[in-house]
C-alpha cells in the first residue's frame, strides 16, 4: 500500500483529519530542508508537501514566488530535491511526501527517468500545477506503475463533468483549491468549501484535502470540520521569509505555526 | 506526446489544431484546473462563431473602417535594386490603426469578450503594441482594462506606455523574473486565475493554452489572405518567398497560414539574435534548437536551462524578448515547411536605417528583424522572383531605443 492511503487509512480510523505543509525545497537554502521536513513532522504533519522551485510560478502568489526564487538562486534542482527525499527517508519511513511543483522541469529530466528516480527515493504522489488529467496520457501511467500517486486540482469553477473525470484519474488525494486566486491570497470561506465539497463525495472515496487561504489554527479548524485534510503552505513560506537572516531560527517557528494548527485540529 | 511531427504531411498542417488543441506533440492546454472552466467556455464560444457569417460579417467591418484593411502591398523598388537581386514587397501592417498586426487579433477578441459579456479585459505585453491595440478596443467598447508589462519594457517604450494610459488603460509594470514579456504572461495568468469571473485575458500572440494560439492565427490570418490575392493581382503570381519576424510568431503566422500548401513559395520565420545565436544571449527557441517545455499553458520549442529553469532572453527589440515560440511554428520547424533563422541585433539596426533612408518607411525594430533577413535572401535570388516580407509594425515607438544608440538624449 502506498504511504499515502495508508496514512489515510489511519488517520479515518483514529477519526482525525490530515495536516498537510508545504514548503518550497531549497528555501532559504538546500542544507535546511531535510531538518525542516523532519520538524514538520514532529510538530504533526501527516504528509508533507514538498515544492519544487521554478523560474516562472504562475500560480503562485508573491510569498511562494520568491520562496522560488531563493531557492533557485541557491542552485536548488529538481535532482537535488530527489536526493533530499532520500535523506530525510533515512531516518522517517513513514511519512508521505508529495512532489509539488510545474511541469517543465520535469519535462526536461524525462518523464520516465523522473518517475524511475522519483519512486525509488521514496516519493509517494506527485501534483504538477499545470498538468490537468487531460494532459497526463503519457505521465499518468508512468506514475501509476511505479506506485506513485497522480494527483490533482479541483477548483470552485470546475464543472460537474471535469470533476469526473479528475476524480476517475486522481489518486491519493484530491486538492481542492478553496478559491479563485494564486497561492497566499485572501482567506477561505468555510461554508462554501463546504458546498463544493458535498458533490465531490458522491463522486470518489479519495480524501477531499483543502488549501489555499489557511492562515491559522482557526482557519485550520474550520476546515478540518467538512474536509479531510488541510493544506497550508504560504503561512509557512511566510515564516522562513521573515528569517532568512537567522535560518537555524526557522525550524522551531514552522513547528509552532504548524502545532498551533494541529491542536486546533484535533480539539 | 501521441503524434509524430515527422509523420505530418504539408496538407495536414491547415488542419491543426486537433480537438485538444495540439498541434502534433506541441501545444495543449497545461494551466491550473481554476483555468480549465474559462478555457472550454473560450472554446466553445469562438468555435460557435468563427463559422457565423454574422460574426465574420462584424469582424470584417471592423477590421475595413476601423483599422483600414485591406493593408497595401508595397514594392520596395529602390531597395530591392540595391540589393541586386530578388523583388521585396512589403506588407504593410505598418499602416493599420496602432501601428501593427496586433490590432486584428484584439479586434477579433474584442468581439469574443463582448459575446462573454464580461466588462474587463487584461493583456501582456513586450514592445507595448499588444497593449495598445487592447488598449484601443477596450476603450472603444467601454471595457475596463489593465496591461501587465514587464518593468524593463517599460523603461524601454515609454511611449507606448503612455499611449495606453491615454487610452484609459492601467499599465502594471511586473517587477519579477527577468522584467520582461514571460513576466508579464505570468503575472497576466495570476490576474486572470483570481477575477476569472469578470475578466477576458486577451493573449496577444499564437501561444499560451488552447485554444489561445488557434483562434490568434486565425484572427491574423487576414493579412496572409490579402498578400495572397494582392500578389496574384500585383505580381501576377504568388510569391517565391515569405519572410517575417517570429517572437511569439503571430504575424508570421498570419502571413504564413493562407499559403501553407503551396508548396512552392518557401518561408522564412526570423527569430530575435540578440548578441548572436552563438553567444546564448538571444531569444530564438527555434533556430537554436532549444529543448522540448512547457511554460504558459502549451508546450513548444523553450529556451530553459539543464534543470528546466527558463533562461534568461536578450533582444533589442521588447517584442521578440521571449523564450518560448508559439506550438504551431515548432511543428513547421520539425516538418520543414518554413525555415527558422536569426538575425542579430546589428543586422536589425542596419536593416532598420536601410529602410528609413531609401523607402522612407520607418519599421518597428521587430519587423527590422524580417527584413534583416530579407535583405540576406535577396541577392541569392534572382531579379524576376518575388519576396514578400511582413512590415508588422512601425517604428515610431522605437525611436527612444535607436536615439539612444545613436548617443542621443532628448
Amino acid at each position: 500500500m502506498n504511504r499515502i492511503d495508508q496514512r489515510f487509512s489511519e488517520l479515518k480510523q483514529q477519526g482525525r483529519k490530515a495536516l498537510i505543509p508545504y514548503i518550497t525545497a531549497g528555501d532559504p537554502a538546500p542544507q535546511y530542508t531535510v531538518g525542516f521536513m523532519h520538524a514538520l513532522v514532529d510538530a504533526g504533519a501527516d504528509v508533507i508537501e514538498l515544492g519544487v522551485p521554478f523560474s516562472d510560478p504562475m500560480a503562485d502568489g508573491p510569498v511562494i514566488q520568491k520562496a522560488c526564487e531563493r531557492a533557485l538562486k541557491q542552485g536548488t534542482r529538481l535532482v537535488d530535491l530527489l536526493e533530499m527525499v532520500a535523506e530525510f527517508r533515512q531516518t522517517d519511513t513513514t511519512t508521505p511526501i508529495v512532489l509539488m511543483g510545474y511541469l517543465n522541469p520535469i519535462e526536461r529530466i524525462g518523464y520516465e527517468v523522473f518517475a524511475d528516480k522519483a519512486a525509488s527515493v521514496g516519493v509517494d504522489g506527485v501534483l504538477v500545477v499545470d498538468m490537468p488529467p487531460e494532459e497526463a496520457d503519457e505521465f499518468g501511467p508512468l506514475l501509476k506503475a511505479r506506485g506513485l500517486a497522480a494527483i490533482f486540482l479541483v477548483a470552485p469553477t470546475t464543472s460537474h463533468a471535469r470533476a469526473a473525470t479528475i476524480c476517475a484519474h486522481g489518486e491519493g488525494y484530491l486538492y481542492y483549491v478553496s478559491l479563485k486566486g494564486v497561492t497566499g491570497a485572501a482567506t477561505l470561506n468555510a461554508e462554501d468549501v463546504a458546498e463544493h465539497l458535498a458533490p465531490l463525495r458522491d463522486m470518489t472515496d479519495l480524501p477531499l484535502c483543502v488549501g489555499f487561504g489557511i492562515r491559522d489554527g482557526v482557519t485550520a479548524a474550520e476546515v478540518a470540520k467538512v474536509a479531510d485534510g488541510v493544506i497550508v503552505g504560504s503561512a509557512l513560506v511566510n515564516r522562513i521569509a521573515d528569517s532568512v537572516d537567522a535560518p537555524e531560527t526557522i525550524a522551531g517557528q514552522l513547528k509552532s505555526v504548524l502545532a498551533e494548527m494541529r491542536t486546533a485540529m484535533d480539539a | 506526446m501521441t503524434v509524430s511531427a515527422t509523420e505530418t504531411k504539408f496538407s495536414d498542417l491547415t488542419r491543426m489544431p486537433d480537438a485538444r488543441g495540439h498541434f502534433g506533440p506541441y501545444g495543449g492546454r497545461f494551466v491550473s484546473e481554476t483555468l480549465s472552466f474559462a478555457l472550454e467556455e473560450l472554446e466553445q464560444i469562438y468555435l460557435s462563431l468563427r463559422d457565423d457569417p454574422d460574426f465574420q460579417a462584424e469582424f470584417d467591418r471592423d477590421l475595413a473602417h476601423y483599422v483600414g484593411r485591406p493593408s497595401p502591398l508595397y514594392h520596395a523598388k529602390r531597395w530591392s535594386e540595391s540589393l541586386g537581386g530578388a523583388q521585396i514587397w512589403l506588407k504593410r501592417e505598418d499602416l493599420n490603426h496602432t501601428g501593427a498586426h496586433k490590432v486584428n487579433n484584439t479586434i477579433g477578441q474584442a468581439l469574443l469578450a463582448k459575446k462573454t459579456g464580461k466588462p474587463r479585459v487584461i493583456a501582456e505585453t513586450g514592445a507595448g503594441q499588444h497593449g495598445v491595440a487592447t488598449a484601443t478596443v477596450a476603450a472603444r467598447l467601454g471595457l475596463e482594462c489593465d496591461v501587465y508589462m514587464g518593468a524593463a519594457d517599460v523603461q524601454r517604450q515609454k511611449l507606448n506606455v503612455y499611449r495606453m494610459r491615454l487610452l484609459g488603460a492601467r499599465v502594471i509594470p511586473v517587477e519579477s523574473g527577468t522584467r520582461t514579456l514571460k513576466d508579464a504572461m505570468n503575472e497576466a495568468l495570476r490576474d486572470w486565475v483570481t477575477n476569472v469571473d469578470n475578466t477576458f485575458y486577451i493573449i496577444g500572440t499564437v501561444a499560451g493554452p488552447h485554444p489561445y494560439p488557434q483562434l490568434v492565427r486565425d484572427f491574423n490570418a487576414v493579412v496572409g489572405r490579402e498578400a495572397r490575392r494582392q500578389s496574384l493581382e500585383q505580381i501576377g503570381r504568388l510569391p517565391d518567398a515569405l519572410v517575417a519576424c517570429v517572437g511569439g510568431g503571430s504575424n508570421a503566422l498570419g502571413l504564413f497560414y493562407p499559403f501553407v500548401e503551396d508548396d512552392a513559395v518557401a518561408m522564412y520565420g526570423v527569430e530575435a539574435g540578440g548578441d548572436g545565436v552563438e553567444t546564448g544571449r538571444h531569444a530564438a527557441p527555434l533556430s537554436s534548437n532549444a529543448p522540448r517545455g512547457v511554460l504558459h499553458g502549451n508546450r513548444t520549442y523553450l529556451m530553459s536551462d539543464e534543470a528546466g529553469q527558463v533562461s534568461d532572453t536578450h533582444s533589442i527589440s521588447a517584442g521578440l524578448d521571449y523564450p518560448g515560440v508559439g506550438p504551431e511554428h515548432a511543428l513547421w520547424k520539425d516538418v520543414g515547411r518554413v525555415n527558422y533563422v536569426a538575425a542579430n541585433d546589428k543586422e536589425v539596426l542596419e536593416a532598420f536605417r536601410e529602410l528609413t533612408h531609401m523607402e522612407g518607411i520607418m519599421p518597428a525594430l521587430e519587423s527590422a528583424h524580417a527584413l534583416a533577413h530579407a535583405k540576406v535572401l535577396a541577392p541569392t535570388m534572382r531579379p524576376d522572383q518575388h519576396i514578400v516580407v511582413n512590415l508588422s509594425g512601425r517604428g515610431d515607438k522605437d525611436i527612444m531605443t535607436v536615439a539612444k544608440i545613436d548617443g542621443i538624449e532628448f
